[in-house]
């Protein structure tokens, strides 16, 4: 999980929070970077790579979000639409491989952006 | 106390198999072991050397746990052949220079390939076939060959043993034209019999690779452009061949033994004793190198064998090599061929009982005692089913008449089931017997044969038992009054059908109503697929109704087919595969305008390749106002009906398939099931629609219609079994309606039909009572059922056309809807677009001259 230095953090206003659907992700352009945004069912809106580290294919924000238990604890979570790997949304690691390795120079698991919300509009942060 | 040192001279599978058990039981870390291996890789699945033809990586074929070798005990040493064995001072010295003192030395060094000494097979384009790297040779001399000949490949396998024909099986996975010469009288002829090889020769020709017999090789001739270019046989005969592979046996690899001046046995190999261990007590030998009751043996599991024997030995066990298990079983090109026990009924007195079926190529024969009771041994050529609840039975007595293990499934009521005494070997690669499985449930406390696999590593190599095992393990919990896990995944602990019942009851129409009340979480990507299919025919609505748009897989929600690269493809529906000229036309537009790849799938229709999701809408609006619909190609739902041209053109039909086509293709759209479901219609007995390869089969009768269930293509395939004959078309589309929402409501999940024909009480009979005689009371309500999904249905494409909310969905990005996914990028092949490669990618992006169309094509406004 990259851990940003909020001191240094841009914030960049993406979309409103209404034009989320619960529970299914949306794709947004960041600088250049490819970005998924979802939105629980709780209210929270969370950032992980677009970019899916199995596959190298730009598809995370057309997984299906869920849950899963993890030593006891229920933690949110989005499955690759490619090849089914399922991650955790907060701290992008990978949960379950699926039997699969990544592509050749990228990690397992996805980096987390930091995200919030103000005035009912999604802003990202970037470093 | 230091740890003895083990050095183990070969790096195979047989080495593997030594370390891995000797680590596992030496619990006090009494050995450290140092592996010293010739290839410079890690011990590979040789068995499964055929598969890296059909793109597996080399590391794919890695054995067992990668863990093992970061053993701190444990050291393998690669690339380093060993040069020399010095007994007194018990040293071994490699190619590197290095020395290695041993306590105890195992001589692992397995076979080579035998080349007969023959004039030319030193030529370029001769190969043999043992190694990673052979294969590998081979694979990119074949390749160079077909770019530059610009004709198909020819290729010729001197050997038609097991290792000739899985050379010759990946010739022809690699697109090359095989031929197999065979010296002997039949293919296979250290395992099968006379019949056994001709029905083996006969499917091998069916698809595709030519056989000879008889044929001795005397001179491969060179071609003029350099390399192999003809074989000359004994028999005046000439083959031309543009590669040669040479299969023609293994000789065992004791030139070490030899110069240590261990004991060698006549035909070569290191003579060790049932301890395997030579005639110098600190020296042992195991696999193909080792001559064991007086023979080398070319088979893994003996192998496997010596390994657990000499493991048990050096921790000061009593262990004794068994005696070999020469039983095979292989597919081959999707042949099935086994061989075990007594196969040529050399037994004094044996038996015979031959069941020999040219037509569907299935020859199968069991070798019996005199008194035609004890099972001897056995040769199954096309159909290897029964393999895997005979071979336990060697030398055992067979319940009843042995005759019924031979004939074809349905034909005789089926073979009994055979309790298997606890000492029948099961897995004949990891040597498990039927008492381990069964212990492993009982005692060890496994409830799946995911849990017995690992306990007892039965089913772990080459799987053929896993059928067997997955009987026993049943068998064995049902005993202990364990129900078998059906739960549909960590959130509802209902299997699918459970759900299906409890939904549909309770009225439910949305996930988390379903989830409150059966389940728990929110979901995942099993089971919210799962009720959104379920949902999809208990409370029909569209697929991005609300909530529901949240649990379909991406393929539903944006109602294309996700492609490698994150592009769709799109299939307009065709039913019955009838199109018109404009139709046709209207496709032929759109995929031109919009850069598409154009495909003619397997179900009579066409494929556009490569569109961006926010292009999906625009395809859409031209196809539908052309007048096509959504095809459901993303769906596990009703997928096409096809069907031949039928009496209205064809000389010989004697019914209108294509017009049942279309009628079934139109009440069926839409429909969502368990899996997949493909339907096809012949015209007459022909069957040119292929439809006893569907989940429903129709063929035309004079009298009327018969109707097959549960057929399908693919991994497993299965030929569709006859339901009902001579039906109406009235009665036979009640027949279909019935039989598609009973497997609906009562299938697991991914279930295709094929297997839950199986599963459903009282198999093809049950699934006749309940759709032809409605036996559980259930038909008035499934045909209610389907009546008002013939009513409901809609085209989703268009609904979503006309809905601004759900187009909203496809922008590329939420905050940047105009810009097209700058990853996308394809290149020309063949006259037609195709994604980039990553080293197109790559080269792309270092600037240099690749083709690299952009992402977005021309579009036409």
């Amino acid at each position: 999980m990259t851990v940003l230095d909020t001191q240094k953090t841009t914030w960049t206003a993406v979309c409103r929070v209404d034009d989320l659907a619960p529970e299914r992700g949306a794709a947004a352009l960041l600088d250049g970077q490819q970005v998924a945004l979802f939105r629980l069912v709780d209210g929270r809106v969370l950032a992980v790579d677009q970019h899916d580290p199995y596959s190298d294919a730009y598809v995370m924000s057309r997984g299906i979000v869920g849950s899963r238990t993890v030593d006891g604890v229920e933690v949110a979570t989005v499955a690759s639409p490619m090849y089914k790997q399922v991650f955790d949304l907060v701290t992008g690691v990978c949960l379950d491989a699926a039997g699969k390795t990544p592509v050749a120079g990228a990690s397992g698991d996805l980096t987390v952006w930091p995200v919030r919300v103000s005035d009912g509009v999604v802003e990202v942060g970037t470093p | 106390m230091d740890p003895r040192h083990l050095v183990v001279v070969g790096g195979g599978m047989v080495a593997q198999r030594l370390v891995e058990a000797l680590r596992d039981r030496d619990t006090a870390g009494t050995w450290r072991i140092t592996v010293l291996a010739e290839e410079p890789r890690r011990p590979y699945d040789r068995v499964a050397l055929t598969s890296y033809f059909s793109g597996r990586d080399p590391e794919d074929l890695e054995l067992g746990d990668a863990d093992l070798w970061r053993d701190p005990l444990v050291r393998l040493v690669r690339d380093d052949k060993v040069t020399h064995i010095d007994r007194e001072a018990r040293t071994v010295t490699a190619a590197s220079g290095r020395t290695y003192c041993y306590d105890h030395l195992v001589l692992a060094t397995g076979s080579y390939a035998w080349v007969p000494p023959t004039e030319g097979a030193d030529l370029p384009g001769v190969f043999v076939y043992r190694t990673i790297d052979d294969v590998a040779a081979l694979r990119g001399y074949v390749e160079k060959l077909q770019s530059d000949l610009r004709r198909p490949v020819r290729g010729a396998v001197l050997g038609g043993g097991l290792l000739g024909l899985e050379a010759a099986g990946a010739l022809h996975a690699l697109g090359a034209q095989a031929t197999v010469l065979q010296v002997g009288t039949h293919l296979m002829d250290t395992q099968l019999d006379l019949g056994g090889g001709e029905a083996l020769r006969r499917l091998i020709n069916n698809i595709g690779v030519g056989v000879r017999v008889n044929a001795m090789t005397v001179r491969i001739r060179p071609h003029r452009r350099g390399g192999v270019g003809r074989l000359d046989l004994a028999d005046g005969g000439r083959v031309d061949a543009d590669v040669v592979v040479v299969a023609a046996g293994v000789r065992p690899r004791d030139e070490l033994a030899r110069a240590a001046g261990l004991g060698i046995g006549p035909r070569g190999g290191v003579v060790v004793d049932d301890t395997c261990l030579t005639d110098d007590p600190d020296v042992s030998a195991v696999g193909e190198v080792a001559c064991i009751q007086g023979a080398c043996i070319g088979l893994v599991a003996p192998g496997y064998a010596m390994a657990e024997v000499t493991a048990d030995r050096l921790l000061g066990g009593a262990a004794e090599f068994p005696g070999a298990d020469t039983a095979t079983k292989l597919k081959l090109a999707g042949v099935d061929v086994a061989s075990f026990g007594d196969a040529f009924g050399r037994t004094e007195g044996a038996l015979e009982l031959v069941w020999a079926d040219p037509v569907n190529g299935v020859y199968k024969k069991l070798v019996m005692s005199d008194d035609a009771r004890t099972l001897l041994g056995g040769v199954l050529v096309g159909d290897a089913s029964a393999y895997a609840s005979l071979r336990p039975m060697l030398g055992r007595e067979l319940p009843g008449d042995p005759a019924v293990f031979l004939l074809p499934e349905g034909g005789g009521g089926g073979a009994p089931d055979l309790e298997l005494p606890d000492d029948a070997g099961v897995c004949s690669c990891n040597n498990v017997s039927a008492g381990t499985i069964r212990g492993a449930v009982t005692e060890h406390g496994c409830t799946d044969v995911g849990a017995v696999k690992a306990c007892t590593k039965a089913g772990t190599s080459c799987g053929s038992c896993l059928p067997l095992v997955k009987k026993l393990v049943t068998t064995e919990l049902t005993k202990q009054g364990i129900t078998v896990s059906s739960a549909l995944c960590e959130h509802f602990a209902l299997s699918r059908a459970q759900l299906y019942d409890a939904v549909r009851v309770a009225g439910l129409r949305s996930f988390t109503e379903v989830v409150e009340r059966f389940g728990t979480g929110r979901g995942c990507d099993i089971c919210k697929p799962a009720v959104a299919s379920i949902l999809a025919t208990t409370a029909p609505a569209h697929v991005l109704d609300g909530e529901r748009a949240a649990l379909q897989d991406t393929n539903d929600h944006v109602m294309a087919n996700l492609q490698k690269d994150g592009s769709y493809s799109v299939v307009p529906r065709i039913p019955g595969g009838e199109v018109t000229p404009e139709g046709l036309i209207a496709i032929g537009e759109v995929a031109k305008d919009y850069g598409l790849y154009t495909k003619i799938t397997g179900g009579q229709r066409i494929d556009l390749f490569g569109a961006r999701i926010d292009q999906l809408p625009l395809i859409w609006q031209r196809l539908v106002d052309a007048g096509f619909e959504s095809g459901h190609a993303y769906g596990k739902s009703l997928r096409t009906v096809k069907s031949c041209v039928g009496s209205t053109w064809c000389r010989f039909g004697v019914q209108d398939s294509v017009a049942l086509a279309v009628l079934l293709e139109l009440r069926y759209r839409g429909l969502r099931s368990p899996h997949k479901l493909k339907l096809g219609v012949s015209g007459c007995a022909r069957e040119c629609a292929e439809a006893r390869g569907k989940d429903v089969g129709v063929i035309a009768t004079d009298r009327g219609w018969n109707l097959y269930v549960g057929g399908n293509g693919g991994f497993t395939p299965r030929h569709a079994q006859l339901l009902a004959e001579d039906l109406s078309t009235e009665d036979l589309i009640t027949a279909i309606d019935r039989f598609l929402l009973y497997y609906i409501r009562t299938a697991d999940r991914l279930q295709r039909t094929a297997p839950w024909v199986e599963e459903v009480d009282g198999g093809l009979d049950g699934v006749r009572a309940v759709v032809m005689e409605d036996s559980l009371g259930i038909a008035a309500d499934l045909d209610a059922q389907m009546a008002q999904h013939v009513e409901q249905y809609e085209d989703e494409w268009r609904a979503t056309l006309e809905d601004p909310e759900k187009l909203r969905r496809f922008a590329s990005f939420v905050n940047a809807p105009e810009v097209p996914d700058p990853s996308l990028a394809y290149v020309p092949e063949r006259g037609q677009a195709r994604p980039a490669t990553p080293d197109e990618r790559a080269a792309a992006g270092r600037g240099e001259p690749v083709l690299v169309a952009g992402s977005t094509l021309e579009v036409r406004s």
